[in-house]
């Protein structure tokens, strides 16, 4: 309902501020809306100085009448959690007053999601291996659970798929997780052990062992073991009693042993040199060269302190079905 | 004081308005010097060593923190891919703290000792190597010399701000009783070079043993990050009693 100015002459007051001859401005009281509004927000404040922490004093605050609960392991005298009778740490509930570190043990311990999933962490805690991989309702659960894990922890230099990275240097490769070769050995026990502990891969430099023709030679025979072709046979089978030194670790005919990670040299699998996509024999030559040259220092960091065991047992699970045999 | 006085007066309505919003700032923020339970007691916090430090400026500098945060909340999405959320403690040799607001690339709080140094380099060199789907930038130039002359100024600098890098013996001993003799020696301001040299040669940080660079350094720093708390010693709950 406006009023022409005209009307409420007289009947509103002014502010006293005149323009251009005739311009005022009024002097209305603060719309009811907005004045209750205003009252509004003090009393949301002072309910809120009640519940949740806030004013300071002295060298501590107010906390508030609002608590949150949430279940805590009880420590025994001796500093240590201590453990039920069904060896699980005996948890108490414990209850602070309204604030964000004691809402997140809440949303760990009984959110939908963490609830959902404690269920099925549940299930496969007593599986073997073998077991939670021939079910499908678990196996898909680790693979779901697997999914995220590698994501987060592995795919920056496994790929997102497992499918490593294999570069010209060993510094820029990653060994496949999805392919049929197994570096340390395919058994679940060995991949939760890698996961666990991490990796510290080393070649030793034989450089100084071999030089000029005879590493060539070594080489050409390293490259025959897998029947690349090109091979020098001649100049192979004077690298063959060179070999001896490799046999060590990478076994009498080349075919590796997973228990100290030397890879199998006579399959198509390369993990640190890219020989497959060397542009020719030659190229292959020098990465092998190379290899031998310099050796291989290689680490796969430890997650066993970042991941729990739980955890550590489903990505197993996970990378397993990655790869084949 | 009538209210169309200050609305007329634009310097008191400035004055005024500068008053009222410091009230709100002092309220919030002086406080937090004064209680007790802002920084958690938790052993294991230290200042960074002159390597990581220098690491920590080229972070700085080449602006990292701009896409990456250094701050996980406790929240059970963040814990799940980041680890334990932060704590204060775990920045207070932070000058400045770098926390940072946005995410571009994943929170760096906890990387250190999630990927090897090959891989930081690499990565670092040329993220698409590795990670085809990363949109981060190359920083190829990382693996030029380290200017490392003046670290013994940066770590006078940060002690006026409360670091206990050491200057004198009675400072020195203090660092050995809190942080061990290991540590407190590389904390000595006068022993900065050669803490930088010691500390680069004493593992192969960026594949180049031959010379000290700012890969060397950068690494070094990401390693540290989020590693110094054993979180195993805490109950869980014992760090709600401090918010």
């Amino acid at each position: 309902m406006s009023q022409s100015p005209e009307n409420k002459k007289g009947q509103v007051e002014t502010t006293g501020h005149v323009w251009d001859g005739d311009l005022r401005e009024y002097n209305n009281p603060l719309p009811r809306w907005w004045l209750w509004g205003f009252y509004g927000t003090i009393i949301f404040a002072v309910v809120y100085w009640i519940l949740y922490p806030a004013w300071p004093y002295a060298d501590t605050y107010t906390k508030g009448i609002s608590t949150v609960s949430f279940q805590s392991p009880v420590i025994g005298p001796d500093g240590k959690p201590e453990k039920g009778a069904d060896g699980q740490p005996k948890m108490e509930t414990k209850t602070e007053h309204w604030n964000s570190r004691a809402l997140f043990y809440q949303e760990m311990q009984s959110s939908p999601s963490a609830v959902a999933q404690k269920e099925w962490l549940a299930k496969v805690k007593d599986m073997s291996f073998e077991q939670i991989a021939a079910n499908p309702d678990t196996l898909n659960f680790a693979r779901s659970m697997g999914h995220g894990l590698f994501g987060d922890h592995c795919a920056a230099c496994h790929g997102t798929g497992g499918q490593g990275h294999l570069a010209m240097n060993p510094e820029g490769s990653y060994p496949n997780l999805a392919d049929n070769a197994w570096i340390h050995g395919s058994s679940y026990e060995k991949i939760v052990s890698a996961i666990t502990n991490g990796i510290q891969g080393n070649m030793p430099a034989f450089g100084a062992l071999y030089k000029g023709e005879k590493l060539t030679d070594l080489a050409q025979y390293v490259l025959s073991l897998s029947h690349q072709p090109g091979v020098n046979e001649e100049a192979a089978n004077r690298g063959k009693a060179s070999f001896a030194t490799c046999a060590g670790c990478h076994g009498a005919n080349g075919q590796g042993n997973q228990a100290i990670g030397a890879p199998n040299l006579t399959d198509q699998a390369w993990a640190f040199v890219d020989v497959p996509g060397a542009k020719n024999y030659d190229d292959k030559l020098k990465l092998v060269e190379g290899v031998i040259d310099h050796g291989l220092q290689h680490q796969m960091p430890k997650f066993g302190d970042r991941l729990s065991p739980e955890q550590i047992r489903l990505l197993a699970v996970y990378v397993r079905q990655l790869g084949g045999t | 004081m009538k209210h169309e006085s200050i609305e007329i007066n634009s310097a008191l309505l400035i004055i005024l308005t500068l008053v009222v919003i410091s009230i709100g700032g002092l309220v919030e923020i002086v406080p937090l010097f004064h209680i007790k339970g802002t920084v958690e007691k938790v052993e294991g916090v230290h200042p960074y060593t002159p390597l990581e430090q220098l690491g920590r400026d080229v972070y700085v500098r080449e602006g990292c923190y701009l896409c990456h945060s250094q701050q996980i909340r406790p929240f059970r999405d963040e814990q799940l891919r980041y680890g334990h959320y932060s704590l204060a403690a775990e920045s207070k040799y932070d000058h400045p703290f770098q926390w940072g607001s946005k995410r571009t690339g994943p929170d760096l709080a906890r990387v250190g000792g999630k990927y090897s140094n090959e891989w930081m380099t690499q990565h670092l060199i040329h993220p698409q190597s590795l990670v085809p789907e990363s949109i981060m930038p190359s920083y190829p130039w990382l693996m030029q010399p380290l200017k490392y002359q003046d670290i013994e100024a940066r770590m006078k600098a940060l002690r006026d701000v409360g670091v206990p890098y050491s200057l004198t013996k009675a400072e020195y001993e203090a660092n050995v009783k809190k942080f061990g003799k290991d540590m407190a020696d590389q904390f000595v301001i006068a022993n900065g070079i050669k803490s930088v040299k010691a500390e680069a040669a004493a593992e192969n940080w960026d594949g180049n043993p031959k010379e000290i660079t700012e890969m060397d350094a950068l690494v070094a720093y990401l390693q540290v990050l989020g590693t110094m708390v054993d979180f195993s010693k805490y109950n869980q709950g014992y760090f709600s009693t401090f918010r």
